[in-house]
């Protein structure tokens, strides 16, 4: 399955990465096991998307409240809470 | 409805006769107008820039637009937000409402704020005397947000 990532805010400049299209392993179906793999990449990634950090999770640009379900070439972005406005 | 995100600044008063315009069933405008404060959280801000996510922004504040509609008889709604670097004293979001009778208007208009301060994907980062920092989300918006849900 394939998944075009993103990134904002503190998220995309403590990774230093904005946007990558990803391929990821059978593994993989949902929004928390995607968070969980790419924790895997390193004590960056590990550190940034631990569950401790209150982060936001956005599938096709739609907020995803709950863990769900990814299919083949959605758009999964994480962030933090938003401070717009 | 309309929603703009730009990095140019608006004028209110233009901006209200082009919402109004035609509609003379309208008896109620109601606007909020942020702007930056040169103080947050007790430190100095020298400039604030706003990131956004292009695509869910819209979807979002769209979405708030229609959940408003569905909860009070209104007119027009319009929503600007700038995005890019700001300064103190600037203005930052637009919310404008048009519609018959002020009560659902004042209502709408300040629905559509707190709801777009958790919902809308924003995020500042502050320019401040000791370096540069995004800014926490507060509680207190969580709290504004979801008394609208008792509702």
């Amino acid at each position: 399955m394939k998944l075009q990532l993103r990134f904002f805010a503190s998220l995309r400049e403590g990774l230093g990465l904005s946007e990558e299209l990803v391929s990821v392993p059978a593994s993989v179906g949902t929004t928390a096991e995607l968070r969980t793999w790419l924790m895997q990449r390193g004590e960056v990634w590990a550190q940034l998307l631990s569950p401790e950090r209150s982060l936001r999770c956005a599938v096709n640009q739609h907020i995803a409240a709950e863990n769900i379900a990814l299919s083949d070439g959605d758009e999964v972005a994480f962030f933090p809470p938003v401070t717009g406005g | 409805m309309t929603v703009r995100i730009q990095t140019a600044d608006f004028d209110l008063s233009t901006e209200i006769a082009a919402l109004r315009s035609g509609d003379l069933e309208v008896g109620a405008i109601v606007s909020f107008v942020g702007t930056v404060r040169d103080m947050n959280d007790g430190s100095q801000v020298n400039s604030m820039e706003l990131e956004h996510y292009a695509g869910m922004t819209e979807k979002a504040l769209a979405a708030i637009i229609v959940d408003a509609k569905s909860r009070w008889t209104i007119h027009q709604a319009l929503v600007i937000h700038r995005i890019g670097k700001m300064l103190p004293g600037d203005q930052i979001v637009l919310v404008a409402i048009t519609g018959q009778h002020r009560g659902e208007a004042f209502a709408a208009c300040e629905f559509i704020m707190d709801y777009l301060k958790t919902a809308a994907p924003f995020w500042k980062k502050e320019a401040t005397p000791t370096g540069e920092h995004w800014v926490d989300a507060r509680s207190t918006d969580d709290e504004a947000m979801e008394r609208w849900q008792k509702r």
